[in-house]
C-alpha cells in the first residue's frame, strides 16, 4: 500500500493529472460564475494545486517533474499567437503609429515606475532590479533579471502576479477609463500582463486577443532593450 | 494536425536557434511567432488547415500552461511576506501606470488617425 502511495505522491503522471483537474475546476467555476473577474482558471488552479501540495507534503520540485511537461507547451503556444494576429492582419496597417508610439512609452513607464515605487517604499536595489522587467513574458523577464543582477527565481513570481493583475483587474479598469476600442484594449493588456493578460483578452474578444499577443511579443523585445537603459538613468 | 504541429514547432526551433546564434535578447518563441506570421501571410491557409487548428487548440487553454509557474509562488512566499509593501506597491502601481499609458496613447492616436482620414475624405468629396 505504501509503495502505491509513494508512487502516487511522486509520479509526474499524478501531478499532470492534478494540474489538469485543478484547471478543469477553474474553468467550471469561471463558467458557473458567469465569467467573474476573480474566477480566472489559472488563479484557481494554482491555488488548488498549492493547497494539495501542502496537504500531502510534496515539494515544488517534485510537482514540477510533471508540471514541466505542461510548462514546455508555453513555447509553442507563444508561436501560435501568430494565428490570431494573422486573422487580424488587415487591422495592422492602421495601427502602426499607435503601436510604434504607445508600446515603447508604455514599456518605459512600466519599468521606470516599478523601480521608483520599490525604492520609495523601502525595497533594496536587488528588489528594484527584480521588479523592473515584470511586464515582459516570463522567460524573457528571467533572462533580463539574470543580466542586470535581479533575483531570477523571484522574477517568475512577479511576472505571474503582473499577469494575474491583468486577467483579474485589467478589463474592469479599461471599462472605467472608457477605453472601448478592442485594439487599444488588447495592446494595453498584452503590454502589462503578457500571456496571462492575453489569454483573458482572447477569451473576451478575438481582436482584443490578437492585439494583446502582438503587444506581448513587442513588449518582450522592448523590455529587454529598455530595462538596462532605464536602470542606468535612474 | 501533424503538419500543423510541424509548422508551429519548426518556427519555434528556428527562433530558438537564431536567438542563440545571434545572441539576441529576444526569446526564441517570440521570434518563432514573427516567423509563423510571415509564413501564414505568404501561404494564406484556409480555416480548416492543420496549423490553424493546432494553434487554436493551444490558445484555447493558454491559462492551463501558466499553472505550473504560478504554483512556484509557494517557494517564495517567505520573501514576499517580508517585503510585501515594496513588492505590492511596485507591482500594482507600475502595472496600472503601464496599462493607462498604453491604452490612453493608443486610443488617442487611433482617434487622431480616424479624424485625419475623415477630413481627407471630406476634402475629396
Amino acid at each position: 500500500m505504501s509503495v502505491a502511495l509513494d508512487y502516487l505522491r511522486t509520479s509526474p503522471l499524478t501531478w499532470i493529472f492534478v494540474t489538469l483537474l485543478a484547471y478543469r475546476a477553474g474553468v467550471w467555476l469561471r463558467d458557473r460564475t458567469g465569467g467573474h473577474p476573480l474566477a480566472q482558471p489559472v488563479f484557481i488552479a494554482a491555488g488548488l494545486v498549492m493547497a494539495l501540495l501542502a496537504a500531502v507534503d510534496v515539494e515544488y520540485e517534485t510537482y514540477m517533474e510533471g508540471g514541466l511537461l505542461i510548462h514546455v507547451l508555453l513555447g509553442p503556444a507563444t508561436v501560435a499567437l501568430a494565428v490570431p494576429l494573422h486573422r487580424q492582419a488587415h487591422h495592422l496597417k492602421e495601427m502602426l503609429v499607435p503601436l510604434l508610439v504607445a508600446l515603447p512609452v508604455g514599456a518605459i513607464v512600466s519599468i521606470g515606475s516599478a523601480v521608483l515605487t520599490v525604492r520609495a517604499l523601502g525595497g533594496d536595489r536587488a528588489l528594484e532590479l527584480t521588479v523592473a522587467p515584470k511586464s515582459a513574458t516570463t522567460p524573457v523577464a528571467i533572462g533580463i533579471a539574470d543580466q542586470i543582477g535581479g533575483v531570477p527565481a523571484l522574477v517568475a513570481v512577479f511576472t505571474m502576479l503582473a499577469g494575474l493583475l491583468g486577467a483579474v483587474l485589467g478589463p474592469g479598469l479599461l471599462d472605467r477609463l472608457r477605453i472601448r476600442d478592442h485594439r487599444a484594449r488588447g495592446l494595453a493588456l498584452g503590454a502589462v500582463s503578457h500571456g496571462v493578460g492575453t489569454s483573458r483578452a482572447l477569451h473576451d474578444h478575438p481582436t482584443e486577443g490578437a492585439f494583446a499577443g502582438l503587444s506581448m511579443g513587442l513588449t518582450a523585445l522592448l523590455t529587454s532593450l529598455l530595462v538596462p537603459v532605464v536602470i542606468a538613468l535612474l | 494536425m501533424i503538419n500543423g504541429a510541424l509548422w508551429v514547432l519548426g518556427c519555434q526551433l528556428v527562433g530558438e536557434v537564431v536567438a542563440r546564434w545571434l545572441d539576441l535578447p529576444v526569446p526564441g518563441p517570440v521570434l518563432g511567432m514573427v516567423l509563423l506570421f510571415g509564413v501564414l501571410s505568404v501561404r494564406r491557409p484556409g480555416q480548416q488547415s492543420g496549423t490553424l487548428r493546432v494553434a487554436d487548440g493551444l490558445l484555447r487553454h493558454l491559462q492551463l500552461l501558466f499553472v505550473p509557474v504560478t504554483v512556484g509562488i509557494m517557494v517564495h512566499a517567505g520573501t514576499i511576506r517580508q517585503e510585501w509593501l515594496p513588492v505590492t506597491g511596485g507591482l500594482v502601481l507600475s502595472w496600472a501606470a503601464g496599462l493607462v499609458t498604453v491604452a490612453g496613447l493608443a486610443t488617442l492616436l487611433v482617434r487622431r488617425r480616424g479624424a485625419a482620414d475623415e477630413s481627407l475624405s471630406g476634402e475629396s468629396s
